[in-house]
């Protein structure tokens, strides 16, 4: 006897629903709401807003290219030029000094490693508008601010550290660090403890010092990791903003701490200005795909495994 | 017999709510947004007065506090999609121009400002307005004077009741600076309160109602080449932390770092909230005057308190706020709760604002005949929409070229005035 003929209920219907041709899109139908309602509608809606004069609900008029037109003014180009600033010294800085930390903590003569590991890692768990204003009255103005009496301690003059390009990047790059340090400590060395002992021991014999092992074995051994540690730094340093405006707050002074995602704001939020931010927000993500893309393909990330 | 139950249950419960709705008149439901938790206290008081009085209608308003982008930018999506507004809001001058674009979500407000017109110091309501509609009521004027802290002066050997003109204001900060090795005063790196007051005093303004840029007229060049003179003899300073609003401004001008300060009178509540070691040793002032004309003061920041259209009470909204902020008793309590200079005339010289409070035993009591002096000459400022954008290029651009990159007043005008051009 068939199932319909049991439950009274056409055949049709109820196998809808298991025709394994159905059921994957059932599966993924949970995603793909999200995926079209979240981002696709959205990012659609950014291109066609970047084209129009937005007013208020009511108002809204098509105006060509003009935002794409008026936006390279000086702001534009000093948030751009922040923005790659930052950038750079982020990726450099964020890829270099944890791996180095890494590697230490991997090496088996550090003593209690998980407990370094975590302590690493407890930034990462604060509030970034917290610190950032504990960064912000560390690096005063004043000589009696905790980093101009370090600077004194080596006989050099007070510094006002957030009010000049170099010095309020530096600034931005230690908080970074400082804050994200502990996650990327933490893939790196998920990295290395994937890398067969094996290897080490058979290259120790054959002679090789740790700095030959650490070239040879740990870095081709991490590639993936590397990769994929670079790739997120590079999105996050040309998305950063929350650190910037716990530092600076809306102020921009000379155009020290104001990043694109920043000068999107201003746009959008503080100048009521729809149309010109999201042009701006599609300028960025044009620059994020592009840099993303040279450094995967300057990686071999593209490249069939042998 | 559980029908019976069920019923007599029903019944019950009907009945409840009858009697609660007949028993209590249900109060109308209100929500307000503000940046500044301060003004809650004075919306709380006044929203206590009006449902003493049994002709009005109950008010329940609910006061939301947020930090003051946030609350900007909720508003800003909240009037973009037409949803989820506050009745009542409360929105900072700098912003203000920015929801007066297209078709506005706010109420106007002409029917309750209009009829008192003649009490009130209406350059501060044009402010809020657009084609003769008035959309923001203010809380303060903000007429700029200057806190001495006479104990320096004192150690200077000066009066500061002698500083007559901003020549003067110079001079005695030399002599200051020779005998206590402290500057005169300190100008903001970040911010507009330093430049701007005096550019304004001086008779200019960053642009006309027609949006054409004033930014590089001879007046702003001037007034930026008198502070940079006090720069370069160090009788003026940088703003340690960059604006009169810094947790580090506080702690060292709470410690005598400068012996003056030029702001706006809603800056008195600064003093005895952050410096209270000062009290009794500052004094106030008017602003020095220019020997080549302008004006007695200038008046600096404000809030637009609005209603929005949307609101589904405008009209109890809009009588209430009248209330609050308009009548005779508003504009005390005002003063008194929160130390702002009213927008009435009439209460001026009025018994009511001579009772003690805080401020002048901080200053003593002769804060308003120092106000009064100067109310009759405090020119307009321009908000057109590009204001947000003028302000902003104020705050980071000339503040900073003037006190920390240091360029010529020239220089400094010129850019700026071309960057406003070029955001046109």
């Amino acid at each position: 006897m068939d199932e319909s003929a049991k439950t009274g209920r056409p055949l049709a219907k109820r196998n809808l629903l298991l025709n394994p041709k159905v059921v994957p899109y059932v599966f993924i139908a949970p995603f793909l709401i999200f995926f079209l309602v979240i981002y696709l509608y959205p990012f659609i809606s950014t291109i066609l807003m970047s084209f129009q004069r937005i007013d208020g609900p009511n108002s809204v008029e098509w105006i060509g290219t003009a935002n794409y037109q008026k936006m390279f003014n000086r702001n534009f180009k000093q948030a751009l030029a922040t923005t790659f600033r930052y950038a750079f010294w982020d990726v450099v800085v964020l890829t270099i000094v944890p791996l180095i930390f890494a590697v230490i903590l991997n090496s088996s003569n550090v003593k209690f490693p998980s407990f370094f590991k975590s302590l690493y890692f407890v930034p990462a768990l604060t509030s970034t508008i917290v610190v950032g204003i504990v960064f912000r009255l560390a690096f005063g103005t004043l000589p009696t601010a905790p980093a101009n009496r370090l600077l004194a301690l080596f006989g050099q003059p007070a510094k006002d550290w957030l009010m000049f390009p170099d010095s309020g990047n530096f600034v931005l790059i230690l908080l970074t660090l400082w804050r994200w340090m502990g996650v990327n400590i933490i893939y790196y060395i998920s990295g290395l403890q994937a890398i067969p002992t094996d290897l080490y021991e058979a290259a120790k014999i054959d002679g090789a010092n740790s700095v030959q092992q650490f070239l040879h074995i740990s870095l081709p051994g991490i590639k993936p990791v590397l990769i994929y540690v670079i790739t997120i730094t590079v999105l996050g340093g040309f998305a950063m903003f929350t650190e910037s405006v716990a530092l600076w707050a809306q102020n921009n002074p000379g155009g020290v701490g104001r990043t694109i995602v920043g000068y999107m704001y201003l746009m959008g939020f503080y100048k009521n200005n729809m149309g010109m931010a999201s042009a701006v927000g599609l300028v960025l993500l044009g620059l994020v795909l592009a840099v993303n893309l040279i450094q995967l393909i300057a990686m071999g990330f593209f490249r069939k495994e042998d | 017999m559980k029908k019976i139950l069920a019923i007599l249950l029903a019944m019950a419960m009907l009945a409840s709510l009858g009697i609660t709705a007949f028993a209590d008149e249900e109060p109308i439901h209100l929500t307000l947004w503000t940046f500044q938790e301060l003004h809650t206290q004075l919306y709380k008081e006044m929203l206590d007065r009006w449902n003493a009085n049994p002709d009005n209608p109950k008010l329940d308003i609910d006061m939301q506090v947020y930090p003051y982008e946030d609350m900007h930018n909720k508003l800003t999506i909240a009037l973009q999609t037409g949803e989820g507004a506050p009745d009542i809001v409360d929105i900072e001058i700098n912003m203000f121009a920015n929801y007066l674009k297209g078709d506005i979500q706010l109420a106007d407000m002409n029917d309750i400002v209009e009829p008192m017109e003649d009490h009130l110091i209406m350059s501060r309501f044009n402010n809020y307005a657009k084609d003769g509609k008035f959309y923001g009521i203010d809380h303060h004027i903000g007429a700029c004077i200057v806190f001495y802290n006479t104990e320096i002066l004192e150690e200077a050997g000066i009066n500061y009741k002698d500083i007559k003109t901003w020549d003067d204001y110079h001079e005695a900060g030399k002599v200051v600076l020779e005998k206590t090795a402290k500057p005169m005063c300190t100008w903001e790196s970040k911010d507009c309160w330093s430049i701007y007051p005096l550019v304004n005093q001086h008779g200019g303004d960053w642009l006309t109602p027609d949006n054409e840029v004033r930014m590089d007229e001879q007046v702003v060049i001037d007034t930026l080449a008198f502070m940079k003179s006090m720069l370069d003899d160090g009788t003026a300073v940088a703003c340690p932390g960059g604006n009169h609003h810094a947790e580090e401004y506080y702690g060292w001008m709470g410690a005598g770092g400068a012996a003056s300060v030029s702001m706006p009178f809603w800056y008195l509540n600064r003093f005895t909230d952050y410096m209270p070691d000062l009290a009794g040793k500052m004094k106030v002032a008017p602003m020095p005057l220019w020997s080549d004309g302008g004006h007695k003061s200038a008046q600096m920041g404000g809030t637009g308190t609005a209603v929005v259209k949307t609101s589904k009470n405008v009209d109890v909204a809009k009588e209430w706020l009248a209330y609050a902020t308009l009548s005779f008793e508003g504009c005390v309590a005002t003063w008194q709760i929160l130390g702002f200079d009213p927008i009435m005339t009439d209460v001026y010289g009025s018994e009511e604002m001579k009772a003690p409070n805080p401020f002048f035993d901080y200053y003593g009591d002769d804060i308003f005949d120092v106000l009064q002096g100067v109310l009759d000459d405090i020119p307009d400022t321009c908000l057109t929409d590009m204001f947000p954008t003028a302000a902003d290029i104020v705050r980071n651009q000339m503040a900073y070229d003037l006190v920390i990159t240091g360029l010529s007043p020239e220089e400094i005008a010129h850019n700026c005035a071309e960057e406003l051009r070029d955001a046109m």
